[in-house]
């Protein structure tokens, strides 16, 4: 009999890469592309919103307390008489880009730590695990609150602050899933085909090892804004810079005769991270490769 | 069989140990040490195929990992062209394991799922040789001719293959290099039985065709019986019986080995299985702190005192026979 | 002759796929006596685990559904029972062994604790009797000093005795059926061999029929009396083990016996390469079709083939098979 395999239809002879079907997969699930949609116009919005809806947002434009509505002033203005919507549109700027750069950050702590100990085991294992722990235990908050407070409230360090205190997670999956995937044959089969260390980790563990970490990096940009909020209610942040955090923090006294100042604010938030939640559920959903296989 | 002459072996095992420290009882119980693989030896001839059998936990695949190095072994020699591949560094080594591939178990997990099947087979190529694009290219289109697969096929991705065909892929890897020995690791243990002929048949096909030497771990009697030239026997780290093809399954002569043949149930055997099979009984003793004497002593329908004292050694009862069992005798 | 214990006839079961309902099970027609073994054959992805959950009631819930035909025990259909009634036969009546013993007990309740509780749900006894039957039972599969390791956690035993503790739960309320679906296949073949002993001596011991699922001709040559080869969810051949095995008459049973390298007892120099059935199981996409679904990957295959489901053809001897070349001498 042939050699040849006779179960070649030609349709199986395309490449079908296993991203291309998470986002067929995504695509399939209606929260997921909700909260996508909703993530991408507060996105057009922080970067194109500035642009097309000009000025300073620290100008003070009219009368402070007026509602929404009123003049022309489609949110209305806070108690120095500041536009709120130049505010929230300039807001959504900086927190999208601390979200973003924290969870970077975040990232690239937690793969490196978790990478070397799952990779490593051992006593590197141990020590970095130790650390982990260590950063774990910290109360989180009061943590970047010192590091704020001692290196001042600039963005940056505002983010670095965050990034600092939110890795351990993303450590723990990432070792979790190094130490599952490099007792894999196609590990093994890269040893015996001679590939280097440093390339084990980089190009054939990690990628594989990718998916739960996307998964975590999409809902640590929700949680790094959240955060940003946390921070600059309390006053730890740029004062030179909007952000909706520091929106809140700064009308907080006036939240009982004008609500709509802290709460127009307080819903960005809550709309964007939840958007950040549903993408991230749907990515984990498409990425799953248990929930794919049917 | 003849025991081949010392210019056609292409591999001498000598004294191979491979042992796992083990903790135990808690802070200050002290190291102890699983012997996964305890003082073996044996010879493979170019061409050949030598293959080890035994149930779980007799230390067969952790053997093949630590000849090809995946797994250190603590001591012993594995001499390869006269060289010993255990002491290589380097660029030695580099070379070296171009010539030592090997084929795995479970084809699902032994292809990395990011990379198209030409990348697969390409991963040695590129970390072990220094050829240029259009020679890569054209050692993977022969390949994958060789292994039964399509030229388009080239493109897709692991998830996209049968079993069949993911072990083809794994053998056009193993083959890039142009490896003298292959190990082979369970290669169809995982496959449907009709997909295992085409695979085993394949394997026959690349060894006559290219020179290639198997050394072939399984647990599948009918399959090593296929497949060997020659067989070790192995159980809890130790080889038990050692000999060519036709010797062993004929007339096997340590108890477990017996034990073992008898305990395949097959077409051919129909009628009264029962009456002729060894029952072994029993469990083996712990791997961690074996017993003096007989490893197999617990479970032997032949020990007595003897064997619970002394171990006995691998002797030899003909030219290419050899056990390890005091009751053992001569043709 | 007395009515058969399990009869099914003209079973259909629907999977949904993305590309609609396929038939996993195409019209199968089978029954199982009192205290008969009757096999199942065939490769992954053949129906033969599919039949085993459509006897249990545990089709994938919401993606299999039976169809069309129907599973009578003692003469009740058990298509349409109700899940109370399902549950009550489960473990009760029909239990079921898996291939996984690594993954198949609970591992932070002990293994008597496990067996009394299969006992606590379908018989009223109490604790103590529960857990006395337990030891009886775990005595019954051969565990050795079994009063000493009732309290064992399922760790602490090793893969055989795990099945052996699998067994005990599953006829620990003496079934009338016991579906064992690939029992031996994760285990040593010296362990197999006692495994299989054990199951024989218990079916003769407490009256049990079984199906063993398998893929291994010498275990059903060992174990059944009667055997049935599927292929892409249909019965393609059946009858007495002896006369199947001897005498094949589809193609793709004679392809399953002679790919597989048997033990030789007279061993030879000569070693022809292996017979082979080229090509793989066709997709779900092509299972339901008008047609014979071996024809790509047999030898004989004609235009016919393609064109017309084979009848079933049935000899004096019981022994049955779908194709319209069988009884043919290659």
């Amino acid at each position: 009999m042939s050699e040849t395999p006779l179960d070649l239809q030609e349709e199986l002879l395309k490449p079908s890469h296993p991203f291309k079907e998470a986002w067929v997969m995504f695509r399939g699930n209606h929260a997921a592309m909700f909260g996508l949609i909703v993530l991408l116009i507060v996105i057009f919005a922080g970067v194109f919103g500035p642009v097309i809806y000009q000025g300073d947002p620290f100008d003070m434009v009219w009368a402070p307390f007026s509602p929404p509505g009123e003049e022309g002033y489609l949110l209305g203005t806070d108690y120095l008489g500041r536009d709120l919507l130049l505010m929230i549109l300039h807001g959504a700027r900086v927190s999208i880009a601390i979200g973003l750069a924290a969870a970077f950050l975040t990232v690239v702590i937690g793969i490196t730590v978790g990478a070397l100990a799952g990779f490593y085991k051992g006593w590197v294992e141990e020590v970095l695990m130790r650390i982990t722990e260590f950063f774990q235990v910290l109360p989180t908050l009061l943590f970047s609150m010192v590091i704020v407070a001692l290196f001042g409230a600039s963005l940056p360090i505002v983010t670095f602050a965050i990034g600092v205190v939110s890795w351990p997670p993303v450590a723990r999956i990432t070792r979790t899933e190094f130490l599952r995937i490099r007792e894999l044959e196609y590990v093994t089969a890269a040893r015996a085909s001679g590939v280097s260390n440093w390339k084990l980790i980089g190009r054939v563990i990690l990628p594989n090892a990718l998916p739960p970490i996307i998964v975590q990096a999409a809902l640590m940009v929700g949680s790094a804004i959240l955060f940003e909020a946390g921070l600059s209610f309390l006053g730890l942040t740029d004062p030179n810079i909007v952000s909706w955090g520091q929106i809140i923090g700064s009308n907080r006294q006036y939240i009982l005769d004008s609500s709509y100042i802290v709460t127009i604010p307080g819903l960005a938030i809550f709309i964007t991270v939840l958007a950040i939640s549903l993408v991230g559920d749907g990515l984990n959903d498409a990425l799953n490769p248990k929930l794919r296989k049917r | 069989m003849t025991v081949p002459s010392k210019d056609d072996l292409l591999l001498e095992v000598k004294n191979l140990g491979v042992r796992f420290a083990v903790k135990r009882n808690g802070f200050f119980g002290g190291k102890s040490f699983l012997h996964a693989v305890d003082d073996i030896s044996f010879d493979l001839a170019r061409g050949k195929t030598l293959a080890i059998v035994g149930e779980s936990g007799s230390g067969k695949t952790t053997a093949a990992l630590a000849v090809g190095r995946l797994v250190a072994a603590h001591k012993g020699e594995v001499q390869m062209d006269g060289k010993d591949f255990l002491a290589l560094s380097d660029e030695d080594l580099r070379i070296a394991r171009g010539k030592v591939q090997f084929i795995f178990q479970d084809p699902y997990s032994s292809l990395n799922p990011r990379l198209r099947a030409k990348a697969v087979v390409r991963e040695p190529l590129d970390s072990l040789t220094e050829k240029t694009e259009d020679e890569k290219q054209e050692i993977i289109d022969q390949l994958f001719a060789a292994v039964g697969l399509r030229k388009e096929q080239q493109e897709l991705f692991p998830h996209q293959f049968s079993g069949g065909q993911r072990q083809r892929i794994g053998i056009a890897r193993a083959l890039a290099t142009e490896p003298e020995l292959i190990i082979c690791d369970e290669p169809v243990s995982a496959l449907d039985v009709a997909v295992q002929a085409q695979i085993l048949n394949l394997l026959r096909r690349l060894q006559e065709e290219r020179g290639l030497s198997f050394l072939f771990i399984s647990h599948d009697l009918g399959v090593v019986q296929h497949m060997c030239d020659t067989v070790a026997v192995m159980y809890m780290g130790r080889i038990v019986e050692y000999a060519d093809r036709k010797s062993l399954f004929n007339s096997p002569k340590h108890p477990y080995t017996k034990a073992l043949l008898s305990a395949v149930p097959s077409v051919k055997k129909r009628g009264a299985p029962t009456t002729e099979r060894i029952a072994i009984d029993g469990d083996p003793p712990d791997p961690v702190d074996l017993p003096p004497g007989c490893r197999f002593a617990s479970r032997c329908p032949l020990a007595d005192v003897s064997c619970q004292k002394s171990e006995p050694e691998l002797t030899a009862m003909s030219d290419t026979h050899t056990v390890a069992c005091h009751f053992a005798q001569a043709d | 002759m007395a009515a058969p214990l399990l009869e099914l006839e003209n079973l259909r079961v629907e999977l949904t796929t993305k590309d609609g309902a396929a038939p996993v099970i195409d019209d199968l027609s089978f029954s199982l006596s009192a205290g008969e073994t009757v096999s199942f054959v065939g490769e992954s992805g053949c129906g033969k685990s599919m039949t085993a959950l459509a006897i249990m009631g545990l089709l994938p819930a919401g993606i299999g559904r039976v169809a069309s035909g129907s599973i009578r025990f003692n003469g009740e259909d058990l298509t349409t029972a109700s899940d109370a009634r399902m549950r009550e036969i489960r473990g009760n009546d029909i239990s079921m062994i898996f291939q996984e013993p690594m993954t198949s007990l609970n591992p932070v309740f002990t293994i008597g604790e496990q067996i009394a509780e299969v006992l606590r749900e379908h018989r009223n006894v109490s604790d103590a009797e529960a857990k006395s039957r337990a030891i009886e039972l775990l005595d019954a599969v051969r565990i050795p000093n079994a009063k000493g390791r009732v309290n064992d956690y399922p760790h602490q035993m090793s893969g055989g005795q795990r099945q052996r503790v699998m067994i005990a739960i599953a006829l620990a309320c003496e079934p009338k059926i016991l579906i064992a679906d690939e029992p031996t296949t994760a285990l040593d073949v010296t362990v197999q061999a006692q495994i299989f002993e054990l199951m024989r001596d218990l079916g003769r011991e407490f009256g049990t029929s079984m199906i063993l699922i398998t893929h291994d001709m010498g275990a059903v040559a060992e174990m059944a009396e009667r055997m049935l080869v599927m292929y892409a969810g249909r019965k393609v051949e059946a009858g007495p083990v002896d006369q199947v095995i001897d005498h094949p008459q589809h193609p793709y049973t004679r392809g399953l016996i002679s790919c597989v390298p048997h033990l030789l007892t007279e061993l030879t120099d000569e070693r022809p390469p292996l017979a082979e059935i080229g090509g793989i199981v066709p997709s779900l996409k092509e299972f339901g079709r008008n047609a014979c679904l071996y024809a790509a990957r047999c030898e004989w295959a004609d235009a016919k083939c393609n064109s017309e489901r084979p009848q079933h053809d049935v000899a004096k001897n019981g022994h049955e098979t779908a194709c319209w070349h069988a009884g043919r001498r290659s």
